[in-house]
């Protein structure tokens, strides 16, 4: 004698079925971009301030030295995406935990999209577009190889 | 051989009685807007434990003191409660491993509703505990038995001492803030049968639990570990399933 026994409930419908599921992504993100950045920070940080003169080496002309060739602005350029995005997403994570109120999560999580928005735009920019020789910089500091106004 | 080793200088390691101030966290919905600390003098033994305290609370000077407990031997799973700010089980936290010389904290376990006292609604707990599909599915009907190795049954032993206490969801300081996340008791459940070689639904599970409520939203705080009675590697069991979601079971 068998008795056949119904299962005992329907699979549950979560909201996000069949849609991108951003937090597993997100959460992927974190992990491969914090390896990344272990490399490209120290990396950065080693060839600025250890390699050498050290510190004493940084000034406009080694700026400028570093933004004249194509590896250090891809460099700068994938470490500030990377760095932003995922500080951004981690301040994200802490304003779900502590912002309980709808309104103010919105906010928040609003200035904090448009801070990075910003901030990436901006840096970019600034990375393949500089100008050793800009108009802007007052003639006594201008570096050598600048074509005198 | 235990007691040898402690502190000898600590009036809870004697085999006299000695008075502990229990400082409890009272709630009765029918009186009071909000929660309020009170505290009682009890006369206690190094052995006891503080469900002993709350019973002779309950017993010799308030009667309307609320709080559960059934088999009271730390596997039922009814007494979770929060013992100066850790999660704990009321029935397994002796006196003599406690700082007697200052007051005793016991309140009930947070992110549940408090009902009173230290009762708390346990149904959302259950209620996501539910949803990973806790039983065993498999299609086959076996003539004896589902036969499994040893190895197959050690890959899932440590999530099969979970005795859902709560301890874990409720130290859990997403599962505070997002009414929405799993927690990591319905996790650790869940662990338990995706790593079952008899089960045949570990892909539902992995399913239900790659969600932008499930696994993702842990970040390894590893205070479930801590708070499990059990000694249950809960963060671990988490990231077994991350793992599983990810790179399919191993």
């Amino acid at each position: 004698m068998s008795t056949i026994i119904e299962s005992p409930r329907q699979p549950q419908q979560r909201a996000s079925k069949g849609r991108v599921n951003w937090e597993k992504y997100g959460w992927i993100y974190m992990r491969a971009s914090g390896v990344l950045l272990i490399i490209l920070i120290f990396g950065h940080l080693f060839v600025n301030l250890v390699q050498g003169d050290g510190i004493k080496a940084i000034d406009f002309a080694f700026v400028a030295g570093k933004y004249a060739t194509p590896f250090w602005q891809i460099w700068d350029v994938v470490m500030l995406w990377l760095a932003m995005i995922h500080g951004s997403n981690g301040m994200r994570t802490i304003v779900n935990d502590y912002a309980s109120n709808p309104t103010v999560r919105r906010i928040l999580l609003g200035a904090l999209f448009v801070a990075a928005v910003v901030l990436i735009v901006l840096g970019t920019l600034v990375v393949f577009t500089f100008d050793p020789c800009s108009t802007l910089i007052p003639a006594d500091q201008a570096l050598s190889f600048c074509p005198v106004p | 051989m235990a007691t040898a080793t402690l502190d000898k200088e600590s009036p809870a390691n004697s085999t006299t009685s000695f008075t502990v101030t229990m400082m409890v966290r009272r709630f009765n919905p029918e009186v009071d807007e909000e929660p309020r600390w009170q505290d009682f003098d009890v006369e206690l033994y190094p052995t006891d434990r503080v469900l002993d305290a709350l019973h002779k609370i309950k017993w010799e000077q308030d009667g309307s003191l609320t709080f559960r407990r059934s088999c009271a031997h730390g596997v039922c799973g009814s007494d979770a409660m929060r013992i100066n700010g850790r999660n704990r089980l009321a029935c397994k936290t002796l006196m003599k491993d406690l700082d007697i010389t200052k007051p005793i904290y016991v309140e009930a376990i947070k992110g549940l509703p408090l009902e009173k006292d230290l009762v708390v609604d346990m149904e959302p707990f259950f209620a996501s505990y539910r949803e990973v599909q806790p039983f065993l599915q498999a299609s086959s009907k076996p003539d004896k038995e589902r036969l499994q190795s040893a190895t197959e049954r050690a890959r899932f032993d440590d999530t099969t001492k979970c005795i859902l206490c709560a301890a874990c969801t409720s130290s859990c300081p997403v599962f505070w803030t997002d009414g929405q996340y799993f927690g990591p008791a319905a996790i650790v459940n869940a662990h338990r049968f995706i790593f079952d070689s008899r089960d045949e639904a570990s892909s539902v599970r992995l399913d239900i639990l790659n969600d932008k409520e499930g696994v993702w939203r842990c970040r390894t705080t590893f205070n479930c570990s801590e708070a499990c009675p059990r000694g249950i590697q809960v963060t671990q069991a988490i990231a077994e399933v991350k793992q599983a979601i990810m790179f399919g079971k191993r």
